[in-house]
C-alpha cells in the first residue's frame, strides 16, 4: 500500500497554492507535514483525500490512479482543527455514523464503536451530545470517527491546535499508540516542530506551497537539506550567522569569536544555523565558544529559560535548561556548542551538520 | 466577606428606572387602570373589578378575531420559515453574488409598513392593479375588496413578500457560520444532501431559526398597519386581526374598559406563547 503524488500542482486563479510536488508515502507510516500557516498543508491534504483536485499531476494509490476519484470511494477519514461532529447525534451515533452509511451490521457496529471508544477513553460518555463534552472529548470523538472506519488513509489537520495546553499534551502522548498496528497511511499536519519529533515517522517540511525536504523525521531534523528546511523545523527560531573558515581556524562576527575546527570543508564563507538549545548559559559539549551578549528579553517556560540577546548587531535566541533570570540590558556570558553548528553554502544548501 | 453599605449606589439605578417607567410601566399601568374601571370622562372612575375581562373572554367577537389571528400567524410562519430556509440555501456563498443577493433581499424590509399596504392595495386592485387585473384577465374571479378568500390570499401574499427576507437573512447568517470542515466531513462519510441538511445545517441553524420564528410570530401576531391599509379589516370583519379589532373597539366605539382588558389579554397571550416556544426550543441545549 502506498500513496504517491506525481507532479501535483494546485493553482487558484493566478495564485499557485502548491508547486509541483512529488511525494511517496508508504504503508504503516506516520507522515508529518510540517510548516507554518499558509504553507499549503491543508491544501495538500485535501488533494491527497480527493476533496480537492490538483490543477495538474496525478495521485496514485496502491498503484492505481485515483486522481479525480470522489472522496466517498477512497476510504479515507479526516480530523480537523475544529471539533467536527454531528451536533444532534450522541457520541455513540457520531462514532457509528461512517459505518452506518456503508451498511455494516448493527452487531458489528456496536462491537467496533465499543473498541474505539475504549481506546479513546470515551466509554463513559457514549450517550452524551457533543456540546455536553469538553473540547478534548469532542476531539476524541472526532478521532474515534476517523479510526472506527479502518480507512486506508487517515488525515489529521492540526488536530491539537484548538485544545488548551494540558489537553494537548495528554492527547499528544496518546496519538502514536492510536496508530500502532493499523494497516493504513497516516498524514499529520502541524506547525509545531516538537509535535513532529514526538510522533516520529517521516516528515515533510513545507514552505509557501513547496515541499522542501521529505525523509525520516530525525534525519530531516539533524540533516536539513537547506537553511529553509532547518528554519521550518526549529522552534524557537534558528539563529543564523556568517562564518569564515581559513585552514583549521573559524571565526564569525568580524573575527570577534574564533575557534579551531577540525571540520572537513573547503575554506571560505558559510552560513551557519545554530539551534537555540545549542546556545546556553553554561558550557555544553567539548567545543564551547564563549560570547558576551546583552539581554533583550528573558523569559521562563517551564523549567527552561529563553533568553533573547544582542551580540554584534544581531539578535540571538538561546534556550537553557534550568531557571536563569536576567534583567533587560544585563551583560552575560553565553556558550555556543560549535560541534552542533549546521553549515550551509551561499545558496543555503546543506554542506555539513558538523 | 464584609460589604460596605453605601446607599448612594441607588443613584446609578435611577436613570434606568425613570426611563423604563416612562416608556413601559406608566403606559401599562394606565391600561391596567382602565381595565378594572368604568369611566365617562372628566376623570371620574367607577370600580368594575374583573367585569371587562369576563366580557372579553366570553365575547364571540374576541374569539373570532383571536382565531383569525392564530390562523394568519400559523399560515405565514408555515410559508415563510421553509421558504426563507430554501432561499437561503440557494444563495451563493461567496463572490459578487453575495452582496447582490443580500441587498435584493433587504429591499422589502426597508419599506415602511403603510407604504407596503398602499403598494399592495394598488397592485391588487381588480380593475387597475397589475396583479388584480392580470388575475381577472386570466379568468380568475379575483376581488380582494369583496371576497373573503381573495382578501386572505392578498394579505398573506403581502406579508410573505414583506417578511420572508428576514428569515432568509437570518438563515443565511446561520448557514455562513457553519465551518466548511463540516461539509467535508459529511462528504468523506458519503452523506446525502438531505442528510447534510437535516444532520448538520438544521441543527446548526437552530438558534437563528428560533429567533426568526419568535420575531415572525410576534410581528405577525401584532400586525396592524399593512392589513389596515390594504383591506381595512374587510370585507366585513374577514381580515380584522386582533390589533385591528382592538383599535376599532378602543377608538371606534370608545369602549375603553373592554379594550384595555383586551390589550392585557393580548399582551399575555404573546408573552405566554413566546415563553413556551423559547423554553421548548432551548430545553435540550447544553451549556455551550
Amino acid at each position: 500500500m502506498s500513496l504517491e503524488l506525481k507532479n501535483v500542482e494546485k493553482k487558484i486563479g493566478l495564485d499557485t497554492h502548491i508547486y509541483s510536488t512529488d511525494l511517496k508515502l508508504e504503508k504503516n507510516t506516520i507522515n508529518i507535514l510540517l510548516g507554518p500557516t499558509l504553507s499549503g498543508k491543508t491544501t495538500l491534504m485535501q488533494i491527497m483525500a480527493g476533496l480537492d483536485k490538483p490543477t495538474s499531476g496525478e495521485i496514485w494509490f496502491n498503484d492505481k490512479n485515483v486522481t479525480g476519484m470522489k472522496v466517498q470511494k477512497r476510504n479515507v477519514s479526516m480530523v480537523y482543527q475544529q471539533f467536527i461532529n454531528y451536533p444532534n447525534f450522541t457520541v455513540y451515533e457520531n462514532i457509528a455514523s461512517p459505518l452506518k452509511i456503508t451498511g455494516v451490521s448493527s452487531d458489528e457496529i456496536k462491537q467496533r464503536v465499543g473498541k474505539v471508544a475504549e481506546l479513546l477513553k470515551l466509554s463513559g460518555m457514549l450517550n452524551k451530545k457533543p456540546n455536553e463534552l469538553s473540547g478534548g472529548q469532542q476531539q476524541r470523538t472526532a478521532l474515534a470517527r476517523a479510526l472506527v472506519k479502518d480507512s486506508d488513509l487517515i488525515l489529521l489537520d492540526e488536530p491539537l491546535a484548538n485544545l488548551d495546553f494540558k489537553l494537548r499534551e495528554e492527547l499528544r502522548e496518546e496519538l502514536p499508540r492510536l496508530f500502532e498496528d493499523r494497516d493504513c497511511i497516516v498524514v499529520y499536519a502541524t506547525t509545531e516542530p516538537s509535535e513532529a519529533l514526538l510522533l516520529g515517522g517521516n516528515t515533510a517540511t513545507l514552505q509557501e506551497g513547496k515541499v522542501i525536504q521529505y525523509g525520516k523525521t530525525l534525519d530531516v531534523y539533524n540533516k536539513p537539506n537547506s537553511l529553509l528546511s532547518a528554519q521550518v523545523f526549529s522552534d524557537p527560531p534558528m539563529n543564523i550567522t556568517k562564518i569564515k573558515k581559513v585552514g583549521d581556524s573559524c571565526s564569525f562576527l568580524d573575527n570577534s569569536v574564533n575557534w579551531k575546527s577540525k571540520i572537513n570543508i573547503k575554506d571560505g564563507e558559510y552560513k551557519v544555523g545554530i539551534r537555540p538549545h545549542n546556545i546556553t548559559t553554561y558550557k555544553d559539549g567539548n567545543n564551547s565558544l564563549e560570547i558576551k551578549g546583552k539581554v533583550l528579553i528573558s523569559e521562563l517556560s517551564g523549567s527552561e529559560s529563553l533568553i533573547h540577546f544582542t551580540k554584534g548587531n544581531l539578535s540571538w535566541v538561546s534556550l537553557s535548561n534550568g531557571i536563569f533570570q536576567k534583567n533587560v540590558g544585563d551583560e552575560m556570558n553565553l556558550y555556543m556548542n560549535a560541534d552542533e553548528f549546521i553549515y550551509f553554502d551561499e545558496n543555503e544548501r546543506l554542506v555539513t551538520n558538523g | 466577606m464584609n460589604k460596605t453599605i453605601n446607599q448612594k449606589a441607588w443613584f446609578f439605578v435611577i436613570p434606568v428606572f425613570v426611563l423604563v417607567a416612562f416608556n413601559a410601566i406608566i403606559p401599562l399601568m394606565t391600561v391596567v387602570n382602565y381595565a378594572f374601571q368604568e369611566t365617562f370622562g372628566n376623570n371620574v372612575f367607577m370600580w368594575e373589578g374583573t367585569r371587562w375581562f369576563k366580557q372579553i373572554m366570553l365575547s364571540e367577537r374576541f374569539h373570532a378575531s383571536l382565531g383569525r389571528q392564530f390562523l394568519f400567524t400559523f399560515i405565514i410562519l408555515f410559508i415563510q420559515i421553509p421558504l426563507g430556509i430554501a432561499i437561503a440555501l440557494t444563495m451563493p456563498k461567496e463572490g459578487i453574488g453575495v452582496p447582490v443577493c443580500l441587498v435584493l433581499m433587504s429591499m422589502p424590509l426597508l419599506i415602511p409598513w403603510n407604504v407596503v399596504g398602499a403598494m399592495w392595495n394598488i397592485f391588487a386592485l381588480p380593475d387597475i392593479g397589475f396583479l388584480g387585473h392580470s388575475l381577472n384577465a386570466l379568468g380568475f374571479d379575483y376581488n380582494f375588496t369583496q371576497q373573503i378568500g381573495d382578501a386572505w390570499f392578498t394579505t398573506i401574499l403581502m406579508d410573505v413578500w414583506h417578511w420572508t427576507s428576514l428569515v432568509v437573512l437570518l438563515s443565511y447568517a446561520g448557514l455562513q457560520s457553519i465551518q466548511p470542515a463540516y461539509y467535508q466531513a459529511a462528504e468523506i462519510d458519503g452523506a446525502s444532501r438531505w442528510a447534510v441538511f437535516t444532520k448538520i445545517e438544521l441543527p446548526k441553524m437552530k438558534k437563528v431559526l428560533t429567533i426568526a420564528i419568535l420575531l415572525r410570530f410576534m410581528d405577525s401576531f401584532m400586525i396592524y398597519t399593512e392589513p389596515f391599509v390594504l383591506t381595512g379589516g374587510g370585507p366585513g370583519n374577514a381580515t380584522a386581526f386582533l390589533s385591528i379589532d382592538l383599535v376599532k373597539m378602543a377608538l371606534g366605539q370608545f369602549d375603553l374598559g373592554p379594550a384595555a382588558a383586551m390589550s392585557l389579554i393580548y399582551f399575555f397571550i404573546v408573552l405566554l406563547v413566546c415563553w413556551v416556544f423559547y423554553t421548548l426550543m432551548m430545553r435540550n441545549e447544553g451549556n455551550q
